[in-house]
C-alpha cells in the first residue's frame, strides 16, 4: 500500500509534466491543426536555458523558470513565423515535415552548441524530504505538481476569460468565422505558440530537475509522449491534454513500478491504441458526424 | 496508342538495362569502390521503402507513420528464416536463399499489416497516424526483449546475400509490380478511396476492404525491403528500426510527391546520396539536410513532382520535339 502512494505521488510528478508539454501540442494543433513536431525540441532547448542561467548566472529560481519561457516563447514565436506561416495554406503533410524539419533543425543545432554528453542540470529548487509514515516526498516533486498545476488554472482562466483567449477559442472554432469577426488570426496564433512553448519550456525544465540531465535529444521521448498524451485526451482540447498527460504519467510509472522497466513504454504505447480503438478521437473528443 | 505504349515500354526497358549496364561497367572496372557500392545498395532499398510507403501515404492518402516497424518486421523473420537455412546444409545456391528469405519475410510483414490494419484503418488522420507510431515502437520493444533474436545486442550471423547486382533488378521487379498496382482496378479504387471516400463507397467501392489491402500490401513491400537490409548489412539491431527512421522514410515520400511514384525514386536517391555527400562536414551534415527539407517544402509543398509522373518517353519526345522545331528554325534562315 506505501509503494502504491508512493508510486501514486510519482505518477502525478511525471504526469504533471507530460500535461504540461501536451498542452502545447495540442494548443497549436487546435488553432493550425499541425503536429508541432518541434515542441519536444523546444522543450529541450527550454531546459538547457534554464541550466545556463542556473550554473552561468546564478539567478534566483523565479528567474530562472521565468528566463526560460519567456526566451522559448519568442523562440516559439519566431519558428511558426519563419517555418510554418508560409505553409499555412499547403497541404497539411507538408507542414508536418516542416515541423520534422525543424525538429530536427534544433536537435542538431542544440548537439552544435552544447555538444552531445548530457550536462548535470543543478537541483535549482530548495530540497528537503517530507515523510508522510513511510512515504517520502522531496520538496522538488510537491514544487513541480504544484507549479504545473498554477499554471495549468492560469492557463484556463486565461482560455477562458480574457479576450485573447476567446480569440484562441474562436479561431481554432473556425478561422475564416473568427477572420469575418474581425480577429486578427496571425497574432492569435502567434499568441497560441507563445504561450504553448512557454509552457513546454516549464515541463522542459521541469523534466530536467526530475531527471537531474539536461542532453540534446532529451526532447524525443518525452515530446512523443506528450503528444500521445494531448491523442489519448482528444487533440485540440486543453482538459483532454491535462487528463492524457496525468495518465500517461501514471501507467509509465504503474507499469515500471509493478509489471516491468523494459516493457514499460510498449504498454503506454498499447493502452493508447486500445483507447483509440473503442474511442477513435480520445477521450474527451467528440464524434463529428461526417456528412457529404 | 497501343504503339505508343509499346514504344513506351521499349524506352524504359532500355534505359533500365543502360543504367544497369553503367553500374556494372563502373563496379568492374572499380571505379565504383565498395563505399559507393555500399551507397547504391542502400538507396535501392530506401527506393523500396519509399514506394511501399506511398501505397498508404501516396495512393491511400493515409498518414503511416510506422513503416520501419514493417521493414524490422521483414528483416527479422528473414534473417531468422535464412539462418535456419543456411545452418540446415541444404545445397541451395545463394539467389534462392535470398529470393525465399525475400518472401518469407514479406508475407510476415503483410500478415503484420494485415493484422495491424484490419482494426486500426477505423482512424483517421492523426489518430492512426499515431496508433501506427505505437505499433512500430511495440515491434521495436518487442525485438529489444526478445531473446532468440538477439536482443538489444542485435541478431549476428545472417549471411550477406544482397549485392548491387541482385539488389538492383529486385528494385526494378518491385518498381514494376507497385507502378502496376497504381493502374490496376485495385490501386484506382484505392486511390479514389483518398479522392473520396464517401463518394467511392457510395460508388460500391469496399472501402474497408481496400483499405486494408493497402496496408497490407505496403507492409508486405516494407517487409522485403527490410529483407535485402538485413542481408546487406548482415547484422540487425532493434535501435536502428526506431521512430526516426519512419519519418525519414515519411520525408521521403512526401518530399517526392504524394503519390508519385517517380518522386519517391528521385527523392529517395536523392535523400540518401545527400547526407553521405555532406559527410565531408560531418558536424554541419544533418543541420543542412534539416534545412534543406525546410526550405523544399516552403518553396515547393507538393513535394519534387507533386502527384504527377516522371515519364521518359514523355521527355525523349519533348527533347525531339524541340530539337525539331530548333532545326526548321535554323533550316529557314539557311535558305
Amino acid at each position: 500500500m506505501n509503494l502504491f502512494l508512493q508510486q501514486l505521488i510519482n505518477g502525478l510528478n511525471v504526469g504533471s509534466i507530460y500535461a504540461l508539454i501536451a498542452i502545447g501540442y495540442t494548443m497549436v494543433y487546435g488553432i493550425i491543426k499541425l503536429i508541432n513536431f518541434a515542441h519536444g525540441e523546444i522543450m529541450m532547448f527550454g531546459a538547457y536555458f534554464a541550466f545556463i542561467a542556473a550554473t552561468s548566472f546564478h539567478l534566483p529560481v523565479w528567474a530562472v523558470l521565468l528566463s526560460s519561457m519567456v526566451i522559448m516563447a519568442i523562440i516559439g514565436v519566431t519558428i511558426e513565423f519563419i517555418a510554418y506561416r508560409p505553409l499555412r495554406n499547403a497541404p497539411r503533410l507538408s507542414a508536418l515535415i516542416t515541423a520534422i524539419g525543424v525538429s530536427l533543425f534544433l536537435q542538431n543545432l542544440a548537439l552544435l552548441i552544447f555538444k552531445p554528453d548530457p550536462k548535470v542540470m543543478p537541483k535549482i529548487f530548495p530540497e528537503t524530504i517530507y515523510k508522510l509514515g513511510e512515504i517520502e516526498i522531496s520538496s522538488t516533486t510537491l514544487i513541480t505538481i504544484g507549479l504545473s498545476i498554477f499554471f495549468m488554472v492560469l492557463l484556463d482562466l486565461y482560455i477562458r476569460k480574457t479576450k485573447q483567449g476567446r480569440a484562441m477559442r474562436a479561431v481554432s472554432e473556425d478561422k475564416d468565422a473568427a477572420i469575418l469577426m474581425g480577429i486578427n488570426v496571425n497574432r492569435t496564433i502567434s499568441l497560441t505558440f507563445a504561450v504553448g512553448s512557454a509552457l513546454g519550456a516549464l515541463g522542459g525544465v521541469l523534466y530536467s530537475v526530475a531527471y537531474i540531465q539536461v542532453y540534446p535529444t532529451m526532447g524525443v521521448m518525452p515530446g512523443l509522449k506528450a503528444f500521445i498524451a494531448a491523442v489519448l485526451g482528444g487533440i485540440g482540447i486543453i482538459p483532454g491534454a491535462m487528463l492524457g498527460g496525468f495518465i500517461i504519467g501514471m501507467v509509465e510509472t504503474m507499469t515500471k513500478a509493478y509489471l516491468s522497466t523494459t516493457w514499460a513504454d510498449a504498454i503506454v504505447f498499447g493502452i493508447l491504441i486500445v483507447v483509440l480503438l473503442f474511442k477513435p478521437t480520445g477521450i474527451l473528443g467528440k464524434n463529428t458526424r461526417e456528412k457529404v | 496508342m497501343d504503339h505508343n505504349k509499346k514504344k513506351s515500354y521499349l524506352i524504359n526497358a532500355i534505359a533500365i538495362v543502360a543504367l544497369y549496364l553503367v553500374f556494372f561497367v563502373l563496379i568492374q572496372t572499380k571505379t565504383m569502390n565498395n563505399y559507393f557500392v555500399g551507397i547504391a545498395i542502400m538507396t535501392c532499398i530506401m527506393i523500396i521503402m519509399a514506394m511501399s510507403l506511398n501505397i498508404v501515404a501516396g495512393f491511400l492518402g493515409e498518414m503511416a507513420l510506422g513503416h520501419a516497424g514493417f521493414m524490422a518486421i521483414g528483416a527479422y523473420s528473414s534473417a531468422s528464416f535464412s539462418i535456419a537455412l543456411v545452418d540446415s546444409g541444404l545445397p541451395l545456391p545463394h539467389l534462392v536463399i535470398l529470393i525465399l528469405a525475400m518472401i518469407v519475410g514479406g508475407i510476415v510483414a503483410g500478415i503484420f499489416g494485415f493484422l495491424i490494419g484490419t482494426p486500426t484503418l477505423r482512424l483517421r488522420g492523426d489518430y492512426l497516424g499515431i496508433v501506427t507510431i505505437g505499433f512500430s515502437e511495440i515491434i521495436r520493444i518487442f525485438f529489444i526483449n526478445f531473446g532468440p533474436t538477439g536482443g538489444a545486442a542485435g541478431l549476428k550471423g545472417i549471411t550477406r546475400l544482397v549485392n548491387f547486382n541482385n539488389v538492383y533488378w529486385i528494385t526494378i521487379l518491385v518498381a514494376v509490380l507497385i507502378f502496376t498496382l497504381g493502374r490496376s482496378k485495385q490501386g484506382r479504387a484505392i486511390i479514389s478511396i483518398r479522392e473520396d471516400e464517401i463518394a467511392s463507397e457510395a460508388a460500391g467501392i469496399p472501402t474497408t476492404r481496400y483499405k486494408v489491402l493497402a496496408f497490407s500490401l505496403a507492409a508486405f513491400f516494407a517487409g522485403i525491403g527490410g529483407a535485402l537490409y538485413a542481408h546487406y548489412q548482415s547484422f540487425l539491431e532493434p535501435s536502428k528500426f526506431g521512430f526516426m527512421f519512419s519519418i525519414e522514410m515519411f520525408v521521403i515520400v512526401v518530399l517526392g510527391g504524394l503519390g508519385s511514384l517517380t518522386g519517391s525514386i528521385i527523392s529517395a536517391i536523392v535523400l540518401t546520396i545527400l547526407p553521405e555527400m555532406l559527410r565531408g562536414f560531418s558536424e554541419y551534415r544533418l543541420l543542412v539536410y534539416s534545412l534543406v527539407l525546410i526550405i523544399m517544402m516552403i518553396f515547393r509543398p507538393q513535394g519534387i513532382f507533386g502527384r504527377s509522373e516522371f515519364s521518359l518517353t514523355a521527355f525523349i519526345e519533348s527533347l525531339i520535339q524541340r530539337k525539331n522545331v530548333k532545326n526548321s528554325i535554323g533550316g529557314g534562315e539557311a535558305s
